[in-house]
């Protein structure tokens, strides 16, 4: 966006710099930042992965085993692997931000970040613990 | 702004800071078709106002009363303060912070969701209104906020005024260079209110901040309007000395002491009380700013300040208080001196000194804000009205800039709705003040700008300081007589016309000498002492010969003529101002 | 014996001579109670006059002096040269404004934003003066204060590379001063800001870097501020989604 024109007497000419593409490596703070908003593909890739997932169960138990096999290759072990602490990554930066857009009052006194943190935390372990209870039940 | 023709206005507001604004929004109420534009050589958020910290009076609790507000003004005042113009100020002084409260001002509270008021000095009563330790600021950018609703104001930020355009007997408008670009423009008016604030930056050791420079009262100056009351100039007993940041008086308040080089509390042998293990009102640390300031000068004579790169100083010990009292009570004074100054007030003694803080002082105007000059209004501390008299009373100039602010855009626009369109003669005023600050930007001058401005801030120091002697006074007249010479051949050495303050510097000096040499021969004049102006040579009072205003004009060849006008009393008769002993 | 001194590299911009920015070095002294603002001075006074740039308070209330520190949008009145000693000090204007000259940037579009978010009160009905103040209760208060202390440094703008990427994008200060009144219980002009603001070029347009928030110097946490207000308009949305649905 440099500008063009000259300097003329008593009109500006601004000095703009433009923003290089690689702009985000001079910062860890900002590597952090577009990590965090790559790991959304890894987000999009699990969502589309679970459809395909139910999709193959309700196709019937041929479907399904045929999915099973193509899961346990090698390749989709790593990018399974890959996704799922790209996912887990992604949920952590997300509940630690979730008491910056939630202020929670109970009267006059307010709940501190840490316990809206951890009460978002407390709620994905317990529905994790309900599945993982419903699996192993079976 | 590419306007091609000069603009012209209605009302024209030099100075965006917290009269201006409110002087702004004055008019546009009193008329919205009206044209109103403020300028400013700072972005309207910048202005000093920002810096304010105690808070606002007025009266609104129902054990309050409005003749004990006109009393603690008058007498803290010494008298000298126009007793009608307290009066409408006082009465007026509610509803203007109320109106501050209807546009988000936040206001500290009381828990059932009123406003808070607090205890300041001087005051027999809780009165002032505040915003946590930031009253001004947060006063500033609600103003500056509500402000931007309205359209037809419009802003000129950085511009810097240089010149009134004055013809016919009026004022018709202002020539000004626009800070980006250098164009120097005519911006005409009907009116005008000068809005500027006061000029501290005269002196070496001021709270006040780089802009300060008295642009508004040497603007009027030259323009052939008194700068009334000069000599009164307010001193803040501690302030940090390099920077000038004010140390509050809650510090003193919560147990601070101040030392002297031997570690001794000096105070006790000022008069000022003796020391006692627990903080008491009206005593020794908290005993009157001025006598405090005062104290300071005294035991510098007797050798028991400190020396140091800014001046002498002595200390202002905390640590007794311990980390938590400080940390509650006073977290922002131990921010200001970490943040700023590199001390720590846990561990360290901080050193502190009387600094310039405030201009009682200033353009001379009626209780309606309006000048001599038809057409030239002003408000604020760049005004003299006079509510501040000899010492302001803390807390009164908050609610100064919002009840005169008011008062000088609504006669203002009355003014202007008034007048015919502009005299034809301008322009040669104009390419005057263009091939003026051509000149002054062909860098062919030899007088340094910092040089002379150093030369200025040591002769008013040394001779015009917390206490003056005739021959001080005339010792430094005689200096900045000289300095006023020299400023003439002043060397700017940027030739750019973008953004030049190499060439705005130069022309805040000449604005500065201008007021020092008014302050300078209002003080030599006044053979009393009164107030913040203490006089060596003549201790007492003196209310048969200087119960009156000093008005200083410009004469033709550049030096001022004091003449004198009563000062208006109506109820309350002068007495002796009591400090130092219980009272009421 | 000598002072000891810092070299100071300051980027110097002329539009004049239409040349491109370019480093100049000065040696200041390096004294522990000196700010680089205080180094700034002391080049303007003694070394060289031409030197640009914009300052008041020193005290870090006026919000002027923010510039570039070695890569770092900081307020020089607050930033001691003993802290980068040895030095060199690399001092250039607020990232992502464009320059007009040495450091002194265009802030123009920024107050332009101040003003896009109507941070005045506002009210279908003024409340008359002789009704008194409008009540509001210290927790009411400290809904919004924190929000209130902006100075307009214009730090979190340079510190924001969304900013930096869309200079259309309201950016940290303005959002928060939108929240600062929606907040605000003397206020209603929620739906007309969220009118203005949930959209590409307002609260959406944030991506949650958080470093406005690290780079305030009054703890105003605009970051904070968006990600309440993204939550409001979130709310909006289903709301006058389900109502739309219900006709």
């Amino acid at each position: 966006m440099e500008s063009k024109t000259g300097y003329t007497l008593h009109h500006p000419k601004w000095h703009r710099d433009a923003k290089p593409i690689f702009w985000w490596v001079k910062r860890w703070v900002y590597i952090g930042f577009i990590f965090r908003e790559l790991t959304s593909v890894a987000v999009a890739y699990s969502a589309i992965l679970m459809i395909i997932l139910y999709r193959s169960v309700q196709s019937g138990p041929e479907a399904y085993a045929q999915m099973l096999e193509c899961l346990s290759h090698p390749v989709m072990l790593v990018i399974n692997v890959l996704a799922l602490g790209a996912v887990l990554y992604h949920s952590i930066t997300w509940f630690n931000l979730s008491p910056k857009a939630m202020v929670v009052r109970l009267g006059d006194w307010r709940v501190p970040d840490l316990m809206i943190a951890g009460g978002n935390y407390a709620g994905w372990f317990l529905i994790s613990a309900v599945i993982a209870a419903a699996y192993i039940l079976g | 702004m590419a306007q091609e023709e000069s603009p012209e206005y209605d009302v024209l507001i030099v100075g965006g800071g917290g009269a201006g604004l409110r002087a702004a929004i004055a008019a546009y109420e009193t008329n919205p078709n009206l044209k109103i534009a403020v300028i400013s050589k700072v972005y309207p958020m910048r202005s000093h106002t920002v810096s304010a910290e105690g808070g606002a009076a007025a009266v609104i609790k129902p054990d309050d009363s409005l003749d004990d507000h006109c009393y603690d003004t008058i007498s803290g005042a010494d008298w000298m303060c126009d007793q009608d113009a307290v009066e409408s100020f006082v009465n007026e002084a509610p509803n203007e912070l109320l109106q501050l409260e209807h546009w988000g001002c936040p206001w500290s509270r009381e828990a059932d969701g009123s406003v808070a008021v607090r205890p300041f000095g001087g005051m027999k009563i809780k009165r002032t209104w505040y915003a946590s330790d930031k009253t001004g600021f947060h006063m500033l950018h609600t103003l500056f906020q509500t402000s931007l609703k309205y359209d037809p104001i419009q802003r000129y930020d950085e511009w810097f005024v240089t010149k009134l355009l004055v013809e016919d007997g009026r004022c018709q408008g202002v020539v000004a260079i626009e800070l980006a670009t250098g164009r120097i423009e005519p911006i005409l008016a009907k009116s005008v209110i000068l809005s500027t604030g006061g000029c501290g930056k005269i002196f070496p050791f001021t709270t006040n901040a780089n802009i300060k420079n008295g642009d508004g009262m040497s603007l009027a100056y030259r323009a052939g309007i008194p700068l009334k009351d000069m000599e009164f100039i307010q001193y803040h007993p501690t302030g940090l000395p390099f920077t000038g940041i004010l140390i509050t008086e809650a510090s003193r308040a919560e147990g601070g002491h101040l030392l002297n080089k031997d570690g001794y509390r000096y105070l006790q042998d000022y008069d000022l009380g003796k020391p006692e293990p627990k903080p008491v009102l009206r005593s020794m640390e908290l005993g009157p700013r001025d006598r405090l300031s005062q104290a300071f000068v005294k035991e510098q004579e007797r050798g028991g300040t400190m020396a140091g790169e800014y001046g002498h100083y002595v200390h202002l010990d905390l640590r007794h208080l311990g980390e938590k009292i400080i940390d509650s009570r006073l977290p922002f004074v131990r921010e200001l001196c970490a943040k700023y100054e590199n001390i720590d007030p846990v561990t360290d003694l901080i050193p502190v000194r009387p600094v310039v803080h405030y201009m009682m002082g200033g353009i001379s105007t009626d209780i309606d804000a309006a000048t001599v000059l038809p057409g030239v209004y002003s408000a604020g501390e760049a005004a003299c009205v006079s509510i501040n008299g000899a010492n302001r009373l803390g807390s009164n100039s908050l609610t100064e800039i919002l009840v005169f602010g008011a008062r000088a855009g609504k006669n203002a626009a009355a003014f202007a709705l008034e007048q015919k369109e502009a005299s034809s003669g301008l322009q040669a005023q104009v390419e005057d003040e263009r091939n003026r600050l051509a000149k002054l930007m062909l860098g062919e001058g030899t007088e340094s700008i910092a040089g002379l401005r150093k030369e200025m801030h040591d002769t008013m120091e040394e001779g015009a300081g917390i206490y003056r002697t005739r021959d001080s006074l005339a010792a430094s007249g005689q200096k900045v007589r000289e300095l006023q010479e020299r400023v003439v051949n002043v060397k700017v050495s940027d030739a750019s016309h973008t953004f030049n303050t190499d060439l705005t510097a130069a022309i805040e000096l000449t604005y500065m000498l201008d007021g020092a040499e008014a302050i300078i021969a209002s003080a030599l004049l006044r053979d009393e002492s009164r107030g913040s102006h203490q006089r060596s040579d003549f201790p007492e009072r003196d209310d048969d010969k200087f119960l009156q205003h000093s008005l200083a004009y410009r004469e033709p060849g550049g030096s001022p003529r004091i003449e004198y006008q009563p000062v208006s009393i109506t109820r309350w008769p002068p007495a002796k101002r009591e400090y130092g002993q219980q009272k009421g | 014996m000598a002072e000891e001194t810092i070299t100071i590299e300051v980027l110097r911009y002329l539009p004049e001579n239409g040349a491109e920015p370019e480093f100049q070095s000065y040696d200041v002294p390096l004294r522990s109670d000196w700010v680089v603002l205080d180094a700034l001075n002391h080049i303007k006074d003694h070394i060289d006059g031409t030197l640009s740039y914009r300052w008041s308070c020193r005290m870090g209330v006026c919000g002027s002096c923010g510039m570039m520190i070695n890569g770092e949008p900081v307020l020089t009145c607050a930033a001691f040269l003993t802290k980068y000693a040895p030095g060199p000090i690399r001092v250039e204007p607020l990232a992502h404004f464009p320059v007009v000259r040495d450091l002194v940037t265009e802030v123009t579009d920024f107050v332009d934003k101040l003003k896009h978010v109507k941070p005045w009160v506002v009210r279908e009905e003024d409340k008359p003066l002789e009704e008194g103040e409008f009540k509001q209760t210290p927790a009411e208060l400290s809904d919004f204060k924190s929000y209130t202390m902006c100075i307009n440094c214009m730090l979190c703008y340079s510190a924001c590379p969304v900013y930096g990427l869309e200079p259309g994008f309201a950016g940290p200060a303005a959002l928060a001063l939108a929240q600062r009144y929606n907040l605000d219980n003397r206020d209603e002009g929620n739906d007309e800001r969220m009118a203005r603001l949930s959209n590409d070029e307002g609260i959406w347009s944030c991506t949650m870097v958080g470093e406005c928030s690290e780079a305030c110097p009054k703890d105003v946490d605009p970051a904070g501020a968006i990600q309440r207000y993204k939550l409001a308009g979130a709310a909006e949305w289903w709301k006058s989604f389900i109502t739309r649905k219900g006709k």
